[in-house]
C-alpha cells in the first residue's frame, strides 16, 4: 500500500464541496444571528411603540401625569398615581410575605429535607410556580376573598387595627377583595418562583464550605446564616428582585381581587387598582384619544419600572454565577 | 478538665434553641407552601369537575343569559393559537439559541442579546399585548388570531432561546472537536452533532415554553380578543380559554361561572401535564 | 552519558531548535515527510506554549511525542490539524508544511485540511448516532457513495479498527452502547474511514483499560503501513512499543528527536535520559 503525495491532495469533488460549505457556514451564521437579534429588535419595538402611543397623553398632562390621582373618563382627565400606587403596594405586600416564606422553603429543601423527598418536593414547588396566574385569580375571588372577609379581616382590625398609627391601615368595610387581598394572592403566586430561585442559588454553595462550618460544631441554622447566606447574597437579592419584577407585571392574579376602583385610600382593606388591572379592564373599551394614550403611558411606566428591576436582578445573579466560576 | 462551665452551657443551649426555631420555621414554610398547592389544586378539581362533561367539548360558549353551552370554540381556539405560536417560536428560538452557544463566546452582541432575553423572560405579558395591539391590530384595524399568536410567540421565544443555549452549552467541547476533526463544516457540527446530542434538553425547553403560553391571558386580551362563536379563522378574533375564563368568571351568570371553572381545570391540567412531560423527557435522556 | 552533546555533532539537536536531521540520511534513502514543522511558536494569549519547534514527521511511520505534563506535546499535535483555530486567543506562528503546502498560511480551507489530517482524542467521543452512521458521517462529507459502497466502506473501516466482529450485528445501535474500549476503536474506525493521509492520536489509550490499550496498540502497528501516524502519549513504554521515531519535549521546547530505539537506549541529551529513566517527570 503506498502513500504518495497525491494521496494528500483533495479531489476536485472535495474542492467543490468545500466551496459550498463555506457558503453554507456563512448562511448559518447570518440566519442564526438574525434570529438572535430579533429579540433585541422586539425590545426596541416595544419601547418605541409604547412611547409613540403614550406621547399624546404625556404631552397633554406633562410629567405630572404620574403624580395625579385623576381618572375621569368622561371629562378626559387622567393621572397615573392610583394605578402606580396599587402596583407598588400590592407588590410590596407580596414580597413582605413571600420572601421569608421562600427563604424557609429554600432552606428546607437544601438543608433539612430527607434525601428521597428532596426531588418530589422540589418538583412540587416548581409545579406550583407553573400554575397559570388566572387560576390564582379565580381562587382568590371565589375562595380566598370570602374567607378573608369572614375570618381574617375582623381579626386584623381587632388586633393590629387597634395599634395607634396602624389603625388607618385596617379600616373600612370587610369586603374581602381589596389591596391587601390582592397582595396576599400575589404573594402566593410569586412564592414558589422565588423559592425555586433561592433553592438553585443555595445549591451552588460548595459543600466543603458548609462542611468546614459543621466541622467546628455549627448548628444547621448557623451554617445557613453565616456561610450560605453571605455566599449567596447577590443571588438571593437577585432572586427577590426577579420575584418583584414578576409581581409588578402580574395581571390576572391581581385583577380578580383588587376591586378595580380608582380610589386612593390609606386603608389596605379598600379596593384599588394596579397598572396591569387597569389595562386589563379598560383597554378593550377605551376610545382613542387621551384615555387610550393614558393607558399606554401607564403601560410604558410599568415596562420601564419592570425592566430596571429585572436588569438589576440579572446583574446580581450574573455576579453569583461569576463566583461559581461559570463565567469569566 | 473537660467540664463545661455554666456559661458555655447557656450559650450552647441558646444556639440550640435558635437552631430549632429557625428550622421549625423553615419546615413550617414548606408545609404552608404544600398546603397552598393542595388547597388550590383541590378547589380547582372540585369546582371544575362538575363542569367537565361531553357538552364542554361539543358546544361553543353560550350567549349571555342562555343556558348550558360548552367551551368547544375556546378549546379549539387555544389549540390553534398555542399551536401556531409553537410552530413559529421553535425554529426562531432554537436558531437564536444556536447562535448564542456556537458564536456567543466571542461576541458583545451575544452578551447583550442574552441579557435582554433573560429580561424578556419575566417582562409583564400585558405590555407585550399592548405592543402587538399597537403594532398589528391598530394597523390592521381588527383583532386576529395571528396577532394573538405573535404576542404569545414574543413570550415563548425567550424561553426557547435560553433553554436551547443552556442545553447546547452542556454538550462537551470534545464532541464538537471530534466532528471538526473530520472536516465537518460548522453548520453541520451544530445541527447533526451538537443539537442532536442536546435534543432532549431542547425539547424540554420547547415543552416548557408551550406550558407557559398555554396559561397566558393578558397578551391575548387585546390581540386575539375572544369570539363567541366557533371559528378557525385566524384572521379574525379567536376564542380562547384564558380570555373566556376571564370574562365568564366575573360575570353574574351561574353557567358562565361553572364553565370558567371547567376551563380553569382544563388549562391547569394542560400546563401541569406539559411540565411533567418535559421533566420526564429530560430525565429519561439524562439517565438513558 | 553527559558529554554526548559534543561527540555527536552531526545529529545534534539543541533545545533552541536547530536543523533536524533524520537518521535515514545516513543510509542514503530519500525520505518523504508528510509534515515538516519549521520554527513553530504557539501562544495561548500571552503565554507561549511552543518555542521554536523544528521537526519532520516521516510518511508511513509512527512518530511519538513524549514528555511531562504541560510540555506542549498535545499543543503541538493540535497545531498539525489547526484544531486550535476553534478558540480565539490561540495562535501559531511559523510554518507547517503538509506535503509542501504551508497549512499555517491564511486562507486555508480548514475543513478540507482536517479531512486529510484526522484526529482521535483521549476521551472516546462517539456521535449520538448509530454505529453505522458514526462512520458514514465523515465519509459523506466529501464523497458521494452509493448505499452498497458505503456499506463496504463501513465494514472496511470497522475491520481496520478490529471492531467488525463485535459490531457487525449491531450497526444500527447507538455508538454510545459500546464499551469504552470499543468506543475508542469506533472513533479510530471513524477517522480511518475517510482515508486521510495522516492520523493524529492524542493520548488515545489513557482513558482505557490495559486490554483495550493492547488492542489499540496492535491497531496502530497495523495502520502504520498505510497511514502516517503521530501519537502523543504520557506512557513511555507505549511510545517505545509502538513508534518508529520519538520526540521528547519539555516546557514547550523540543529537547530531542530521533529513532525510537536510539532515544530509549542511547539518548543524546541528559534531560531525555533523566525523563526516560524516571529520575524526573
Amino acid at each position: 500500500m503506498d502513500i504518495t503525495q497525491s494521496h494528500s491532495a483533495p479531489t476536485p469533488q472535495a474542492l467543490k464541496i468545500a466551496k459550498l460549505q463555506r457558503v453554507q457556514d456563512f448562511l448559518f451564521y447570518a440566519v442564526t444571528q438574525f434570529f438572535a437579534l430579533s429579540v433585541l429588535i422586539a425590545l426596541m419595538g416595544i419601547l418605541i411603540s409604547l412611547i409613540m402611543n403614550a406621547w399624546p397623553a404625556l404631552r397633554s398632562f406633562g410629567p405630572g401625569f404620574f403624580f395625579s390621582t385623576e381618572w375621569d373618563v368622561v371629562n378626559g382627565e387622567f393621572g397615573g398615581l392610583i394605578a402606580i400606587y396599587g402596583t407598588v403596594i400590592t407588590s410590596l405586600i407580596a414580597l413582605l410575605i413571600a420572601v421569608p416564606l421562600s427563604f424557609g422553603i429554600a432552606v428546607f429543601l437544601t438543608e433539612l429535607c430527607p434525601g428521597p423527598l428532596r426531588r418530589p418536593l422540589g418538583t412540587a414547588v416548581e409545579l406550583l410556580a407553573a400554575v397559570p396566574s388566572i387560576i390564582y385569580g379565580m381562587f382568590g375571588l371565589f375562595i380566598f376573598a370570602p374567607l378573608f372577609a369572614e375570618y381574617v379581616q375582623p381579626v386584623l382590625a381587632a388586633t393590629l387595627g387597634q395599634v395607634p398609627g396602624l389603625g388607618i391601615l385596617f379600616s373600612g368595610a370587610f369586603n374581602g377583595i381589596g389591596v391587601l387581598c390582592a397582595g396576599l394572592i400575589l404573594a402566593m403566586m410569586i412564592l414558589p418562583f422565588i423559592a425555586s430561585v433561592m433553592r438553585d442559588v443555595f445549591e451552588i454553595v460548595p459543600p466543603v464550605l458548609k462542611e468546614s462550618a459543621y466541622g467546628i460544631g455549627c448548628t444547621t441554622w448557623e451554617v445557613v446564616k453565616n456561610v450560605v447566606l453571605p455566599y449567596t447574597k447577590a443571588g438571593v437579592i437577585g432572586g427577590v428582585m426577579l420575584g418583584l419584577g414578576r409581581a409588578l407585571g402580574e395581571t390576572m392574579a391581581v385583577t380578580f381581587v383588587i376591586g378595580n376602583a380608582h380610589r386612593l385610600s390609606p386603608s389596605l382593606f379598600s379596593p384599588g387598582t394596579s397598572i396591569a388591572s387597569t389595562l386589563a379592564n379598560e383597554f378593550g373599551e377605551a376610545e382613542a384619544g387621551n384615555h387610550l394614550s393614558s393607558l399606554f403611558a401607564l403601560g410604558l411606566a410599568l415596562f420601564i419600572i419592570t425592566f430596571v428591576v429585572l436588569a438589576c436582578a440579572k446583574w446580581m445573579l450574573n455576579n453569583m454565577e461569576k463566583k461559581q466560576g461559570l463565567k469569566t | 478538665m473537660n467540664t463545661i462551665t455554666n456559661v458555655d452551657q447557656s450559650i450552647f443551649s441558646k444556639r440550640k434553641r435558635a437552631n430549632k426555631i429557625g428550622l421549625t420555621l423553615s419546615m413550617g414554610a414548606m408545609l404552608l407552601g404544600m398546603i397552598f398547592l393542595f388547597w388550590i389544586l383541590s378547589v380547582l378539581l372540585f369546582k371544575g369537575f362538575s363542569a367537565i362533561d361531553l357538552n364542554l367539548f361539543i358546544h361553543s360558549t353560550p350567549a349571555p343569559g342562555s343556558e348550558g353551552g360548552g367551551l368547544a370554540n375556546a378549546i379549539v381556539g387555544s389549540l390553534l393559537l398555542v399551536g401556531t405560536c409553537t410552530f413559529f417560536s421553535t425554529p426562531i428560538g432554537v436558531l437564536a439559541g444556536l447562535y448564542l452557544s456556537e458564536y456567543g463566546d466571542r461576541s458583545r452582541v451575544a452578551a447583550i442579546t442574552r441579557f435582554v432575553t433573560d429580561i424578556m423572560l419575566s417582562a409583564p405579558s400585558i405590555v407585550i399585548g399592548l405592543f402587538v395591539y399597537a403594532f398589528i391590530v391598530a394597523q390592521a384595524k381588527h383583532f386576529s388570531g395571528w396577532a394573538g399568536t405573535i404576542a404569545l410567540a414574543l413570550i415563548a421565544i425567550p424561553v426557547v432561546v435560553r433553554t436551547t443555549e443552556n442545553m447546547l452549552r452542556l454538550v462537551p467541547g470534545s464532541l464538537r472537536e471530534a466532528a471538526y476533526a473530520l472536516g465537518t463544516p460548522k453548520w453541520k457540527v451544530a445541527f447533526k452533532v451538537t443539537l442532536r446530542a442536546a435534543q432532549s434538553g431542547v425539547m424540554t425547553g420547547i415543552l416548557l415554553a408551550l406550558a407557559r403560553v398555554s396559561g397566558e391571558t393578558a397578551p391575548l386580551l387585546f390581540t386575539a380578543l375572544n369570539n363567541q362563536f366557533f371559528s378557525t379563522n385566524m384572521n379574525a378574533p379567536m376564542a380562547n380559554l384564558p380570555v373566556v375564563i376571564f370574562q365568564f368568571a366575573m360575570s353574574p351568570y351561574d353557567n358562565w361561572v361553572e364553565l370558567a371553572w371547567g376551563g380553569a381545570l382544563l388549562i391547569t391540567f394542560a400546563v401541569l401535564g406539559l411540565n411533567i412531560l418535559a421533566r420526564v423527557v429530560f430525565r429519561e435522556k439524562v439517565q438513558g | 552519558m553527559s558529554n554526548m552533546k559534543s561527540m555527536f555533532d552531526l545529529n545534534q539537536i539543541d533545545s533552541q531548535g536547530g536543523k533536524v536531521e533524520t537518521t535515514n540520511q545516513q543510509s542514503g534513502q530519500a525520505v518523504i515527510n508528510a509534515l515538516e514543522v519549521r520554527n513553530l511558536n504557539f501562544y495561548y494569549g500571552s503565554f507561549q506554549g511552543l518555542k521554536d519547534i523544528n521537526l519532520d514527521i516521516e510518511q508511513g511511520k509512527v512518530t511519538a511525542f513524549i514528555g511531562p505534563s504541560g510540555c506542549g506535546k498535545s499543543t503541538l499535535l493540535r497545531t498539525l490539524n489547526r484544531m486550535y483555530d476553534l478558540y480565539p486567543g490561540q495562535r501559531a506562528e511559523g510554518e507547517i508544511n503538509f506535503y509542501g503546502q504551508n497549512i499555517l498560511e491564511p486562507g486555508q480551507d480548514l475543513n478540507l485540511l482536517r479531512s486529510r489530517i484526522g484526529m482521535v482524542f483521549q476521551k472516546p467521543t462517539p456521535f449520538p448516532m448509530s454505529i453505522y452512521e458514526n462512520i458514514a458521517f465523515g465519509v459523506r462529507l466529501y464523497e458521494k457513495l452509493s448505499r452498497s459502497e458505503m456499506d463496504e466502506r463501513v465494514e472496511w473501516a470497522l475491520n481496520k479498527a478490529a471492531l467488525w466482529n463485535e459490531a457487525k450485528d449491531k450497526l444500527n445501535q447507538s455508538g454510545l452502547s459500546l464499551s469504552g474500549g470499543q468506543q475508542q476503536r469506533l472513533c479510530i474506525a471513524r477517522g480511518v474511514a475517510v482515508k486521510p493521509s495522516v492520523m493524529l492520536l492524542d493520548e488515545p489509550t489513557s482513558a482505557l483499560d490495559p486490554i483495550s490499550t493492547g488492542k489499540i496498540e496492535e491497531l496502530i502497528n497495523e495502520l502504520k503501513h498505510e497511514y502516517t501516524i503521530a501519537i502523543v502519549t504520557h506512557n513511555m513504554q507505549q511510545a517505545a512499543r509502538v513508534s518508529d521515531y520519538t520526540a521528547y519535549m519539555y516546557l514547550g521546547s523540543l529537547v530531542e528527536y530521533g529513532k525510537t530505539d536510539e532515544i530509549f537506549i542511547k539518548p543524546k541529551r541528559k534531560e531525555t535520559e533523566d525523563y526516560i529513566t524516571g529520575r524526573f517527570g
